[in-house]
Parts: structure tokens; sequence; C-alpha cells
């Protein structure tokens, strides 16, 4: 038993993938939503603390199993802080939608329970150093943010949540397809079995592999993996599941699950890399990333649905992440990274506020909410903040990091600098005409005040603010780290 | 002895790719799941010849998986929720059969030319394997995109999935290929047993058709 003890506590990744694999457990069998609600929070809360002390201290030596690293500490502590802060915000909000008859006492059993199944999902692909558990886990993941997503079964959820898991299943079997290819190349080298489908050892052998399967599994993984991204045009399920499922729901899937995608193909890239004699991956990604932000921008102007509306802009910031990442180089890099963690904070954010809003107003639709400045200050402004922040205005963490992208760009590809910027102006004037919608005017609808929490807003939007005045030097050293290794 | 494994190999992954274009030659919802079936058999033949070949006996639990699961229980549950449900019996195509068959002898040459050539340094058993694997994916995905109904929808997938199953079990030695059988069934297990039959007949009592067509996936 203290054996165990000890192995448990000298590794915090078991703690990571362990709560809530076993929280997923404990809340099946729990009744009663709030305390499930709160179990929720508190086993967030564990795997947040034991994905901080990867920070400090020794990190574990990569085993077949798991890889820690510079590049996925930054998605860990990403993934485990907004998890936690969406069940903080998801205890605020759910009662409420018990109240309004929208779910029944069994299917929030099965809601949080969920939850922590789609945590586990996400963290066991970020941990792992296996790329065919990582596939695992990223459709373990997905298959309990589709249950989610149907779970107010009006026929618009279930529609959105067949569409989300056809298009979904399709991404997905792509990626094994690719990952299948991925072994094959690295067979030869590697010899059969389990050691060929370790990342760090097919990275450490990338340079020997046959580039031309190396180039077709590359194909099939950003375009499984790009599905999930939400990469035009593979994009179609992304806005449905966004606008139907619960808003905590949103803000997980546009905050970390478009993130896990990213992941697993910044790992293959880096494996393309390696291999001089590759197809480059940095220019299909570029293309991929431009065609979404510029397509995603235009879409913009015409939504009727505060959810879809976000939803589209998640998917131009996922181009100009990929983008970013797809120029590559250390600058490139680095702005990549900034702007995926400032978009998963500031969006996650918006997401919390429109769920208060929608409680409110009891509609989605956009043309239902005005005035918010006027009949709930705190509400309106924490939107405006998020929106503006969102948009890439300054004084936010987003303006520096787009800003960062569109320099770095100049400097080596000053034609697709200019498109870059076309799409994120164009994005820009949609938000900023829909925000002047939402805040002022005469007030619509109801002006009950906000019942919720807005701790989860502030607490996200105090660190894109701080983030965009002030960069602490070792967080500057570890991203620039990281912006390395990814080459 | 070699020669004749490979022909073998050669002749399952071959049928499987055959009952692919019967499969998207059916017309009617029932004898569209019964291909399905024969699919799974000849899938399940296929990869107990691998097991067989490449001595990995772990390959045989897949192929019974692929047996019992998807040649037997899928299917009869399919055809169970057709009759329930009173779904068409016919299945919507998006455009017409030959046009559908054309796009296919497309996809095939093209994943035959593109495997052949990628996999020129991998073993010949891989190769072809592969290259069919390929076609019976990309057939599984012109499925899904040309049918309108759910359930020929799931169907498509299925295919698509057998495809990879084929992959797998072809890459020599390859690990998790029986994990990945069993996540492959669970999820499918998941979508017909969950969202299919208690979600729709929960919401839709009366089992009308049009709330059913409604609820396809391909439109706004």
């Amino acid at each position: 038993m203290s054996a165990l003890w000890d192995i448990l506590w000298s590794n915090p990744v078991l703690f990571i993938v362990g709560v809530p694999f076993v929280a997923a457990f404990v809340l099946a069998a729990l009744p009663g939503y709030k305390l499930a609600s709160r179990v929720n929070m508190a086993a967030s809360l564990l795997a947040l603390v034991a994905a901080i002390t990867l920070l400090f201290g020794e990190r574990p030596a990569p085993s077949s199993f798991f890889l820690i690293d510079e590049l996925n500490t930054v998605f860990i502590v990403l993934n485990t802080f907004v998890g936690f802060t969406a069940a903080s915000f998801s205890a605020s909000y759910i009662g409420h939608e018990l109240d309004e008859g929208r779910l029944t006492p069994t299917y929030l059993r099965f809601y949080h329970a969920m939850y922590q199944l789609m945590m586990f999902g996400m963290n066991l692909a970020l941990v792992t150093n296996n790329i065919g558990l990582m596939w695992v886990a990223i459709e373990l993941a997905t298959l309990s943010t589709v249950l989610m997503v149907g779970i107010y079964r009006t026929e618009a959820a279930l529609e959105a949540a067949w569409k989300y898991f056809i298009l979904g299943s399709v991404g997905i079997a792509l990626a094994l397809f690719g990952t299948i290819l991925v072994y094959l190349a690295a067979e030869p080298v590697l010899g059969e079995g389990n050691g060929a489908m370790i990342w760090t050892n097919l990275l450490a052998n990338a340079g020997q592999f046959d580039p031309a399967l190396l180039n077709l599994a590359f194909i099939f993984l950003l375009l499984g993996y790009g599905t999930k991204i939400g990469l035009a045009p593979l994009h179609a399920w992304l806005p449905d599941a966004h606008a139907e499922g619960p808003t905590p729901i949103s803000a997980v899937l546009s905050g970390l699950l478009l993130n896990v995608a990213l992941y697993a193909v910044l790992r293959f890239k880096m494996l393309m890399t390696a291999n001089p004699e590759a197809l480059a991956p940095g220019p299909l990604m570029v293309v991929l990333g431009l065609v979404s932000l510029i397509f995603a921008s235009f879409m913009l102007y015409r939504r009727r649905d505060i959810k879809r509306l976000f939803a589209y802009s998640s998917i131009e910031h996922m181009g100009i992440i990929v983008f970013a990442f797809g120029m590559g180089g250390p600058l490139a890099n680095f702005a990549g990274l900034l702007h995926m963690v400032m978009h998963s904070l500031g969006k996650s954010a918006i997401f919390f506020s429109v769920g208060h809003i929608a409680q409110i107003k009891g509609s989605q639709r956009i043309a239902d909410i005005r005035g918010l400045t006027q009949s709930h200050p705190v509400l309106g402004w924490s939107l405006a903040a998020g929106v503006l922040a969102i948009a890439g205005l300054p004084p936010f963490g987003v303006f520096m990091s787009e800003f960062l992208v569109v320099t770095s760009t100049f400097a080596r590809a000053p034609a697709l600098a200019l498109l870059l910027v076309f799409g994120i102006l164009l994005a820009m004037g949609a938000l900023l005409l829909r925000l002047t919608g939402f805040l002022f005017g005469e007030p619509s609808g109801s002006l009950k005040p906000v019942q919720g929490s807005m701790l989860p807003v502030f607490a996200h939007m105090s660190i894109v603010l701080v983030a965009g005045v002030y960069l602490p030097g070792p967080l500057v050293a570890w991203f620039q780290a990281v912006a390395r290794l990814l080459g | 002895m070699d020669k004749l494994a490979f022909d073998i190999a050669h002749l399952l992954a071959g049928s499987l790719l055959l009952v692919s274009f019967l499969m998207i030659y059916q017309d009617r919802l029932f004898s569209l799941l019964r291909f399905f079936a024969l699919h799974a058999v000849v899938l399940s033949l296929s990869v107990a010849w691998q097991a067989y070949v490449q001595d990995a006996p772990f390959l045989y639990i897949t192929a019974a998986i692929a047996l019992f699961f998807k040649g037997l229980i899928i299917p009869a549950a399919l055809q169970k929720i057709v009759r329930r449900l009173e779904i068409h019996r016919e299945v919507e195509q998006v455009v017409g059969i030959g046009i559908t068959m054309l796009a296919g002898i497309g996809l095939t040459a093209l994943s035959i030319i593109l495997m052949l050539r990628v996999t020129a340094n991998a073993d010949s058993f891989a190769r072809e394997d592969m290259a069919f694997a390929l076609a019976v994916i990309l057939l599984g995905l012109l499925m899904m995109v040309t049918r309108r109904n759910a359930v020929s929808q799931v169907v498509g997938f299925m295919s698509l999935e057998n495809g990879l199953i084929l992959a797998a079990a072809g890459a020599k030695g390859m690990p998790l290929v029986v994990e990945i059988s069993v996540a492959f069934s669970v999820l499918i297990a998941f979508i017909v047993i969950g969202v299919f039959l208690f979600r729709i007949r929960e919401r839709f009592d009366t089992v009308d058709v049009g709330a059913l067509d409604q609820f396809r996936g391909d439109q706004k």
C-alpha cells in the first residue's frame, strides 16, 4: 500500500489522468446535483494542482506511456485550469437549467460524469507518449462531448450531436489511418511492436523513415485532426455543436478540445521536420489556416445566434494559430502558442458571460440581446472586455500575440501578411458591430439579475489583461523553449 | 506456401473491396444491412488469415469481434430499429447510383496508384493490404456523403471502419489493434443503442418519419 502511495506521489502525471477517471465513476453514482457539481469542481481543482506541480521540481522521465516536456506542460496546465474554471461556472449555471426544466436530475448526473470523462480523455491525449493511445484518448474525449452536445434532446441539439458525431468520426478515422501509416513508416527502422508507436522513439529516428509514407501519413493526420481543430472546409460540425450544447461545454470545446487536436498535429509536425526529405508541413498548415481565418471572418457577419457567432470566431482564431505554427520559426511559434493560450482564456470567458446572458434573456438570438450595459452593467462590460480582447484590441493579450504573428509574417512573406491582416480586420469589424448591439440601446427581454458567479470570467479576463501589459520573464523563457522545440 | 499465403490475403482483401462496391449499389435498407453483414464476415476472415500468417494470436480476437459484433449483432439490431421506427425502406441517394459507382471506381484507382507508389519499400503483403484498405475507407466515406438516411450513414461509417481494421491488421505487428477494434465497437454500440434507439424513441414518440427526416445531419 505504501509503495503504491510512493509511486503516486512521485509522479503527478498519474494524478492528472487518474483523478478525472475516478471522478467520472464517482459522479456517475452520486445523486443530487449540488453535491455532484462540487465534486466536479474539487476533482478539476485536484487535477489543476497536480498539473501545476509539473512546473516545479523535476520532470518525470519519458516512459513508454507518459511524456512530459515543455510543449505539453503548456497544454496540460491550460487544460486543467480552464477545466476547473468551467467546472465552477457550470456549478453556478447548471442548477438554473434544472429549474427551467431543460434537464432532469438523471441527465445532470450523466452530464457531470461525462464532463470528467472528457477531461480524462483530453489529459490522457496530452500526457501520453504513444501515438495510438493518443488517438484513442482523443476519440474518447470526442465521444463524451458528442453525448453532452445532445443532452437537451431538442431536435436542434440531436441534429447538432449527429452532425458532430458523423464529421468527428470521419476525422478520427482519417487520423487513425494516418497513425497506421506512421507505424508502417517506422516499422522497418524500429522493428515490430510497441516501440514503433512511442513518440520519443519516432522523433529520434524520424530521419531514417520512408519520406513518401510519412508525407501521406501527415496529410491524413492533418485532415483528420484538422476536422477536430475546426479548420475550414472541415468545420461544419463546430458551430452547431457550440450552439446547441450546454454553455459550459461550448466553453470547453472552444477553449480546450480544439487545442488538444492542435497538439496532436504539432506532435506530428515535429516528426515531419525531423525528416529532411519529407514534405515541409508548414505550407499546408499556412493554407488551411488562412482559408479558415478568412472564411470564418466573412461568416461572422451573417450570424443570428450569439453562440454561433463566437463559434465562428473560434474557427477564425484556430486559423490564425495554425497559420502561425505553419509559418514556424522561433517568433511565429512563440506568437502562435501565446495566441492559443489567450484565445482559450478569452473565448471561454466570453462563453461564461454568454451563458449567463442566455439564461437571463431566455434566448440565444442576437436580436433579443440589447442594452446590457444598462440592465446588467457588470455582465455587459465583462462581455465587452472579452469581445474587445478577442477582436484583438489593446491592451489585451490577444493584441500582443496577433501583433507578433503579423510582424513575424511581414518580415518573411508580406503577401501572406496582407491576407492575414485582412482576415483579422474583417473579423474585428463583425465582432465590434455585434458588440455595440449587445451593449447599447433599449434593454430588451427579462431584466432579472445575474444568478451565477462572475468569478471565472474575472479570473480569465484578468490573466488576458495582465498578459497584454506584462509577460513575466520565466513565462517568456518557457514559451521560447517550446518555440525552439517546435522548430 | 508464401505465395499461397499472399494470394489468399489478396483474395480476401479484394473481396472486401468488392463487397464495398456491392453496398454502394444497394437501394434497399435491408439488403444494405445484409451486405454489411457479409462485409464484416469477409473482414473477419481476412483478419483471421493475417493472424495465422503473421502468427499473431491476438488478431483472432479482432476477427471474432468483427464476426460476432459487426456480422451478427449490429445488423440485427439495425434491422430491428428500422422495423420499429418504420424508417423508409429505400435508401435516398444524393446523386444517382451510376455516378456514385463511377466515383467509387475513381477512388479505388486513386488509392491503389497512391499506395503502391508510396509504399514501394514496404513488403508486398502490407502494400497490397493498405491499397485495398484505403479504397474501402474511401468507399465508406463516399457512402456517407451520398446517402441521406441516417441508418445508411451509420453503415457507411462502419464499412469505413472495417477498412481501418484491415489496414491495422495488415501493418505487421502493430500494437493496439485489438484495443482499437474494441474502442470502435464501443463507439458504434454507443451510437446505435444510445443516440438512435433511446434518444429518438424518447423524443419522437409518434415515430413520425418526417421528424426523422429533419434529424438527418445534412440540413441546416
